[in-house]
């Protein structure tokens, strides 16, 4: 474990404070920091920084899909408003656990009646349902499979899935959100190959269609299907003629690793990366997937010009103002804040828990470089009472960084945002810029949930 | 009595708060900390949806992020020492462990837990075994009522002394009161809990300590010096029976709500004061006897009211008072069963609810319940964060002196 460092005590500008003595804030030099833990593990606190997507968001990119949870009162609450919130409410329904279920142990009967009822009260029958169950069916041996089978019999025509919302079982396998980006594919059924069909799985917002990601395929006559375009079940199930599909998160793996093995679509995990020499690889990769010529490497030089020069002009406009970065607006944020520091900008801290595979190179290469690089953790109880207000203008990249910084400058994105590629880099300095003049409602913004799911606060 | 639906089933409405908010919520302005024994999600789901004071409010409440090798292993030394761990920086007054519902399965011992980390700390640590299974009622009101067994001092000398100063002032006949059971979850942020203070001090009272919104720590510490308690939500009636056995307080169960029930209110509350006899204020008052009918499609006229038991009963005997209209009640939380009666009816899911909204005229309810309401019956919107969390917040009324208004607005008059 990394010695940690410790920085002096500051008010605690905004927050009413109870009477807690201000501890001192923990955080870590990269330099000093151990990449597997870079943080000791103990009580957690969570930021009011709300704009990832849950379990919830995610079901709800199978049009027409309808979700049911079957958990205790205290975990449909948060789901059961996450629907709410995103005007969804009548694409979801509840089942309630209680403690008679646990006591008698049907919890097979419970969720077989309490899913027919709710199904015969839906107003049309939808053609798919998303079953969540949770930690207590895991935990009380339910037979899962006897569920879904007799669910399947009584209603042949509507597509069932099993989903989960057991976080207990975050540290054992597949945590809940890959298993939730798998499962969002499962109802995909075999079809005919189209070999000019390519589809881009586990993201949550659509690729910009000017991304090389997007671009490419499409220039080659391809059609690229996602989920998050997807206007009716059939656009769904038509992904499922791909002959290729392709993840760039690390959370997407599984699911591009299952229709593979399902579906016979070749997976190309193609990760999300601010590097020149990785973003050229991957769409190496890709064209040679795809079986079109490389681009050009005058293009490539072209596009990598264009970055440079959209990174000095950002730098210019930015100069040394504090950059700092968190882990929910790009999968790999030291990817972003190595990417930044070569280009003179003055980034100070990345905020993240934990990183990984994927971050392990841009890891040792700022160790190297920037050893004074801060790291600071998010769910550490000493984030709770830390200082959050700085006289000096902070510019962050993602929501828990503006907030752990209380600064209204900031770039609002989460889970990369569509970006990807040489384009990505380009949006992205647009965006700092944009953030660095002008200053958002970071309070109102951060606290909405899901990003770009709607939302009626 | 109907029988209460086995499916347990909600097409479209919401869920109300769990246990474990609920006893987040109690504490969150006392100086503890409290500690939720979980996975992961009800953090996010208590400090997004039950508590619109985590912005700006540091109080510590944490998860202990539970796995499935801890749980399977029964390994509570994980919980034990980070708990002491965080508990050494940042010294909380007191200590608060919350269950959830893989502990429950796996029988975690939590006034085991609690006492071991007691020993460890020196902090009072109280150990709530919730399950996540029951309503936040249940989880308050353990909270609330552990507050008054272990936090509440004894009476002073001082205290008794200067109470028996107090008799011989002009003011000496203001009973000192304390407002029992306020949490957002029943009274959001929009100052009920000040114009609740405001109301019983404009009518001869004096209050000692709100439980627990604006009230510091101290004040409730010294809270078996009052007179009276009000128990203004079923949060707050096991505390006041907690205060009742261990310093004679007698307590009054009534929200203050509209000129005329809060005037009724405080009478009680002087009358309590002078008797040491307990009154119910908020007393069933549905308009004829809908029980032996719900389902049958019969028209019944009646004003249904859905919500906590103590605040919807406050509220149908309020607008009695000023309408000549009373409402039946259907408490879709826990209550205790005292409060339940024929005007006051338990019923937790859509298939218990439905039978009653059928006949109704009138609904008052969160507008998440709109969905299972007739379409011909006047629905009247009364958010309630419990229900629907932050997304109505804005539009929450503050019934103490805004009742007229919101009777002139929806016509119920």
């Amino acid at each position: 474990m990394s010695k940690l460092v410790k920085k002096q005590n500051m008010p605690a500008g905004g927050l009413k404070r109870l009477g807690h003595e201000a501890p001192e804030v923990v955080s870590v030099t990269i330099g000093k920091a151990d990449f597997r833990a870079p943080f000791v593990s103990g009580l957690e606190y969570s930021a009011p920084a709300r704009g990832t997507w849950n379990i919830v968001h995610v079901g709800m990119l199978i049009p027409g899909a309808h979700e049911i949870f079957v958990c205790a009162q205290g975990c449909l609450r948060g789901v059961v408003l996450t629907a709410a919130e995103m005007g969804a409410a009548d694409r979801f329904s509840t089942i309630a656990i209680r403690q008679n279920n646990v006591l008698e142990g049907d919890l097979e009967g419970q969720i077989i009646e309490g899913v027919e009822d709710i199904i015969q009260k839906l107003p049309e029958k939808p053609p798919a349902v998303l079953v969540y169950t949770s930690c207590i069916h895991h935990f009380m041996g339910c037979d899962l499979e006897l569920v879904y089978r007799t669910l399947r019999e009584k209603f042949p025509d509507i597509d069932f899935t099993d989903c989960y919302m057991n976080p207990i079982m975050r540290k054992s396998g597949l945590n809940p959100d890959q298993t939730m980006r798998r499962q969002l594919y499962s109802l995909l059924k075999p079809r005919e190959k189209n070999l000019r069909s390519v589809s881009l799985v586990g993201n949550d917002f659509a690729f910009d269609h000017t991304s090389e990601l997007y671009a490419l395929p499409v220039s080659a006559g391809y059609k690229v299907r996602e989920i998050t375009t997807c206007k009716t079940y059939e656009d769904y199930q038509a992904m499922a003629e791909s002959s290729i599909c392709i993840t760039t998160f690390p959370a997407a793996a599984a699911a591009g690793q299952m229709l593979e093995e399902k579906l016979g679509q070749k997976h190309l995990y193609l990760p999300f990366s601010f590097d020149y020499k990785e973003i050229t690889e991957n769409l190496r990769r890709l064209c040679e997937v795809l079986g079109i010529e490389p681009m050009d490497p005058a293009e490539i030089s072209r596009r990598i010009d264009a970055c440079e020069q959209a990174l000095n002009e950002a730098h210019e406009l930015i100069g040394q103002t504090p950059v700092i970065i968190d882990y929910t607006a790009f999968p790999r944020p030291l990817s972003l804040a190595r990417l930044l520091l070569a280009h003179g900008f003055h980034v100070t801290a990345v905020y993240a828990d934990s990183f990984t595979g994927d971050e392990k190179e841009d890891f040792e290469v700022l160790s190297r470089e920037n050893p004074d690089l801060l790291l600071y953790p998010t769910v550490h109880t000493c984030m709770r009472v830390a200082p959050r207000e700085n006289e000096e203008k902070i510019l962050a990249v993602g929501q828990k960084a503006a907030y752990f910084a209380g600064t209204d400058y900031f770039v609002n994105i989460v889970e990369g945002g569509g970006m990807y590629g040489f384009d990505g880099i380009l949006k992205l300095t647009e965006m700092m810029c944009r953030a660095f003049r002008e200053p958002k409602d970071a309070r109102a913004l951060i606290q909405i949930k899901g990003m770009g799911c709607g939302c009626c606060l | 009595m109907w029988l209460l639906s086995v499916k347990q089933t909600a097409r479209i409405i919401s869920t109300y708060t769990g246990d474990t908010s609920g006893v987040c919520s109690a504490l969150y302005e006392l100086g503890g900390m409290t500690v939720m024994h979980d996975a992961s999600g009800c953090n996010s789901t208590y400090n997004t949806h039950d508590e619109p004071r985590w912005y700006d409010m540091d109080s510590l409440v944490f998860l202990s992020g539970l796995t499935e090798i801890e749980a399977l292993m029964g390994d509570d030394g994980k919980l034990i020492g980070d708990v002491v761990r965080a508990a050494k920086e940042l010294s909380p007054g007191f200590i608060a462990l919350a269950g959830t519902p893989i502990p429950m399965l796996t029988g975690v011992d939590f006034q085991a837990v609690a006492m071991e980390i007691e020993r460890e700390t020196g902090i009072p640590v109280f150990g709530f075994s919730t399950d996540g299974m029951h309503s936040y009622i249940s989880g308050a009101s353990m909270a609330f009522a552990e507050v008054a067994r272990r936090l509440c001092a004894e009476r002073s000398r001082s205290e008794e002394t200067e109470q028996e100063q107090l008799s011989g002032k002009p003011d000496g006949n203001a009973p000192v009161v304390n407002i029992l059971g306020v949490t957002p979850l029943d009274f959001t942020v929009n100052g009920t809990d000040a114009a609740m203070r405001r109301a019983l001090e404009k009518r001869g009272c004096r209050i000692g300590a709100v439980w627990a919104m604006g009230s510091s720590y101290e004040e409730v510490v010294r809270s078996g010096g009052a007179d009276v308690n009000l128990v203004v939500s079923a949060c707050g009636l096991e505390a006041a029976k907690v205060l009742q056995t261990r310093f004679g307080t007698p307590y009054v169960v009534g929200t203050p709500c509209g000129e005329k029930f809060t005037e009724k209110l405080a009478e009680a509350l002087k009358r309590a004061a002078a008797t040491g006899n307990c009154e119910m204020v908020c007393r069933p008052c549905a308009e004829k006897n809908i029980c032996e009918e719900p389902g049958t499609g019969e028209r019944s006229g009646q004003t249904v009211i859905i919500g906590e038991s103590v605040t919807a009963l406050s509220l149908a005997n309020a607008l009695k008072e000023e309408t000549g209209r009373g409402a039946l009640v259907l408490c879709a939380v826990d209550t205790a069963p005292e409060l339940l009666s024929e005007g006051c009816i338990q019923a937790w899911d859509e298939d218990d609810l439905i039978p009653y909204l059928e006949g109704a005229a009138r609904i008052i309810a969160d507008p998440l319940y709109q969905p299972i309401c007739p379409d011909d019956a006047q629905f009247i919107p009364l958010p309630h964060e419990a229900f629907s969390g932050r997304i109505y917040r804005a539009q929450i009324p503050e019934l103490v002196t805004g009742l007229k208004q919101f009777v002139q607005e929806h016509r119920l008059g």
